[in-house]
């Protein structure tokens, strides 16, 4: 890693006492990063700027809204008609939430099919699971925020996941509600929370860099960079590329954004909350339907608690489950089928998520569940069946290769 | 994607594309209504909204109220302030406590929002046999349908059929889930003058008031679709310049 070295005296004399200048020139301008990473690899850097676009309209959002179950609704009402743009803000904070969630779940889909999670990256695996989770969290009790009836009825029948726990199930959902059902305790914690958990993630989010910094990015060949020949500097290749990325996402954000801000949004939301009104179908936004239908599709509460929570446990132990020498999926033709099957599978579940759990969706789900988790459970048996096929050199040569322009690689070297 | 996993894939939409077909039943189609603003580059017809307005005040207003609209957001009808002044002023508000703490009635100003119909949720019921009139401010983007259901539902009550066991004081009307409604049919021909000499059909005023309680539900609609094709162009030109950079950047390396 090149020192920094500028001749700028006062750059000097800052960087001598606090080194800011090396710092950025280490981690963004001259940090090495593969020659071949393809657009997939944009998703991580738009993930950041979603989550940089949520921290600055829900700050103003925030110096608007409030958190009481009685004016709640009415303040949301006050920020889309009365406040200077605040239609604008809400609707870029409501629907950034689905473009954040879309963009870390191709961000996960990409590190599943390029085996980013094995050695030595199980830890920045994990962070991005963890990170997962709190946005999972972040957005389950920012969906409570506006107290429209989706909000309500759905903290209620969450909260409620967790009376299914034996003995101590019933004192930890009063416990959670701040009364006997959820109320204006409720509503005020998860504002707390709401605020506070997006922080957490930007920690997060710095140790899952620190994590990647530290052995550098996979790439699609899933081979380790071996010298300078398979590297380019961050800054210009990779900047230039990630902006290039955020301005194309920014335009799919817009279309939603100015167009259709309502299309990922449940119409019982723009119903004040009425603790006395059920609705006719209770449904979670969208990125959370795979998972409630995991929750559904079986019959026992519990049961049903353990396989959801599972179905994300899993992903943690996913870098031991995978027994395959080999990275990417690129050189392995059966783990790419599988690939492919579970992200369908999740696509089919979320389907089913979004219907109610009875006749002919109770079994598409219950089949669908079955294939989710065998997909992590074959896992093992493929990596050791499984014929790779022939590995390029290295990451220069796979590039070469791509382009047409030299030797065919060294054919037959395993990882 | 791999030979088999394609074949999955291409069976599950079909699955999926066969049961949500299914997935219909108990409410009866609904009718498509054509708005300019239901356009994804539309505008609202004001001269609509400015009926709708009408109907909503002369019928609706009996039993429902829309909190959320102020006097004021009339100016973006083109109506003139004046007439805006004049609209509100036909109202009366509670202001107060004055300095000897007493609450007291007063015109409305454009600044107030229309007062509401009834004081709470109760008083609503009790004046509709137990039934309650939603408020408007957001039914159009309450409901599933948006504006085809507002508008089917009001042109859309009629004779029930002779297998129809119908509750008391309800009305048979297919648009509403479960077909009986506890609002009578609220429309007949000529139940206002409209102003600017338009025939005061039901099918007509329903899809003035639709309009009116559309930009109701959304007033917004017009500022954020301009304000949306000028960030997308720009973003569509920025992205063609940053590809172009990146093209040039990357040259050397290929
Ligand atoms: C005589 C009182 C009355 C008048 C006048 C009236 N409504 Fe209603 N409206 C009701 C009641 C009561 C309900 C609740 C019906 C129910 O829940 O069965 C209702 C319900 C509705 C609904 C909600 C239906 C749903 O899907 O929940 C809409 C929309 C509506 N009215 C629109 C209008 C419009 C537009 C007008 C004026 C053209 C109007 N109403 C005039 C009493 C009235
Ligand atoms: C991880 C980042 C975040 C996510 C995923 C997220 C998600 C959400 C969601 C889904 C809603 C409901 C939107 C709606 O339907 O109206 C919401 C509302 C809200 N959020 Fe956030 N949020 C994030 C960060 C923040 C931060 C950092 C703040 C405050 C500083 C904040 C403040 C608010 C407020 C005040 C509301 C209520 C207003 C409203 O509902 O529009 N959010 N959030």
């Amino acid at each position: 890693m090149p020192l920094f070295n500028a001749n700028n005296p006062i750059v000097k004399w800052v960087d001598y006492r606090l080194p800011v200048f090396s710092f950025a020139d280490a981690h963004l301008i001259d940090y090495p990063a593969p020659k071949n990473l393809n657009y997939w690899y944009n998703f991580g850097s738009i993930a950041g700027i979603m989550l940089v676009v949520q921290i600055a309209t829900g700050i103003v959002l925030a110096m608007h809204y409030n958190p009481s179950a009685d004016q709640a609704f009415n303040s949301v009402e006050h920020i889309m008609r009365e406040v200077n743009y605040g239609w604008l803000i809400r609707y870029m904070h409501a629907n950034g939430a689905s473009m954040f969630f879309i963009a870390v779940y191709i961000h996960i889909f990409r590190g599943m099919y390029y085996g980013s999670y094995k050695s030595p990256r199980e830890i920045l695996w994990w962070m991005g699971i963890i990170i997962l989770l709190l946005m999972m969290g972040s957005a389950f009790m920012g969906y409570v925020l506006p107290w429209g009836q989706m909000s309500f009825w759905g903290a209620t029948v969450i909260t409620n996941l967790f009376s299914a726990l034996p003995f101590i199930g019933e004192h930890i959902v009063t416990w959670l509600w701040g009364g006997f059902s959820v109320d204006n305790p409720t509503l005020n914690r998860f504002y707390s929370l709401h605020y506070l958990l997006p922080f957490v993630i930007c920690g997060a989010v710095f140790v899952h860099l620190w994590a990647l910094h530290h052995r550098k990015s996979n790439n699609p060949t899933g081979l380790d960079i071996k010298g300078p020949q398979d590297t380019v500097p961050f800054h210009p290749y990779y900047t230039v590329k990630d902006i290039l990325g955020i301005a194309v996402f920014g335009i799919f954000f817009s279309v939603f954004l100015f167009f259709m801000p309502n299309a990922l949004g449940e119409v019982d939301n723009y119903i004040k909350a009425n603790p006395l009104s059920t609705p006719a179908h209770i449904v979670p936004e969208w990125y959370f339907l795979p998972f409630y239908a995991i929750l559904r599709s079986i019959p026992h509460k519990l049961m049903g608690v353990i396989a959801m929570g599972a179905s994300i446990m899993i992903l943690f132990v996913l870098p031991w489950l995978d027994t395959s020498r080999v990275r990417s999926a690129t050189f392995r033709p059966v783990y790419k089928q599988l690939f492919w099957i579970f992200v369908v599978t999740c696509l089919v579940l979320g389907v089913v998520g979004a219907n109610p759990a009875e006749g002919i969706w109770l079994w598409i789900g219950r089949i669908f569940t079955f294939i989710y988790f065998m997909f992590f459970l074959v896992l093992p048996i493929v990596g050791w069946f499984e014929r790779p096929r022939p590995l390029p050199a290295g990451i220069a040569e796979s590039v070469l290769e791509k382009s047409g322009g030299g030797s065919s690689g060294d054919e037959g070297r395993a990882a | 994607m791999g030979r088999f996993g394609k074949l999955v894939a291409a069976a599950a939409i079909a699955l999926a594309a066969v049961t949500t077909a299914q997935a219909a039943g108990e409410q009866a189609e609904l009718k498509k209504v054509s708005l300019p603003h239901m356009n994804p580059f539309g505008s609202y017809d004001f001269a609509a909204v400015q009926r709708g307005l009408q109907v909503y005040q002369e019928v609706c207003a009996a039993c429902h109220s829309i909190e959320f609209l102020a006097f004021r957001d009339l100016n973006d009808t083109g109506l003139t302030p004046p007439q805006v002044k004049a609209i509100a002023a036909e109202y009366t508000v509670m202001d107060g406590p004055n300095d000897d703490g007493e609450m007291y009635e007063r015109p409305a100003e454009p600044k107030d929002r229309f007062p509401l119909t009834f004081p709470n949720e109760q008083a609503a019921r009790a004046a509709n046999n137990g039934a309650y009139p939603p408020d408007l401010s957001l039914v159009v983007k309450a409901r599933i349908g948006h504006e085809n259901y507002i508008y089917s539902l009001l042109v859309g009550y009629a004779d029930p059929p002779a297998d129809k066991e119908l509750a008391d004081g309800m009305e048979y009307n297919p648009t509403f889930p479960g077909g009986q409604i506890a609002m009578a049919a609220p429309l007949s021909d000529e139940a206002v003058e409209y102003a600017d000499g338009t025939k005061a059909t039901v099918d007509q005023m329903a899809r003035d008031v639709t309009t009116f309680l559309a930009w109701v539900s959304e007033p917004t609609l017009v500022e954020r679709r301009q304000l949306g094709i000028k960030v997308i162009i720009f973003l569509v030109i920025f992205s063609v310049l940053m590809y172009a950079v990146k093209r040039k950047v990357w040259a050397d390396l290929h």
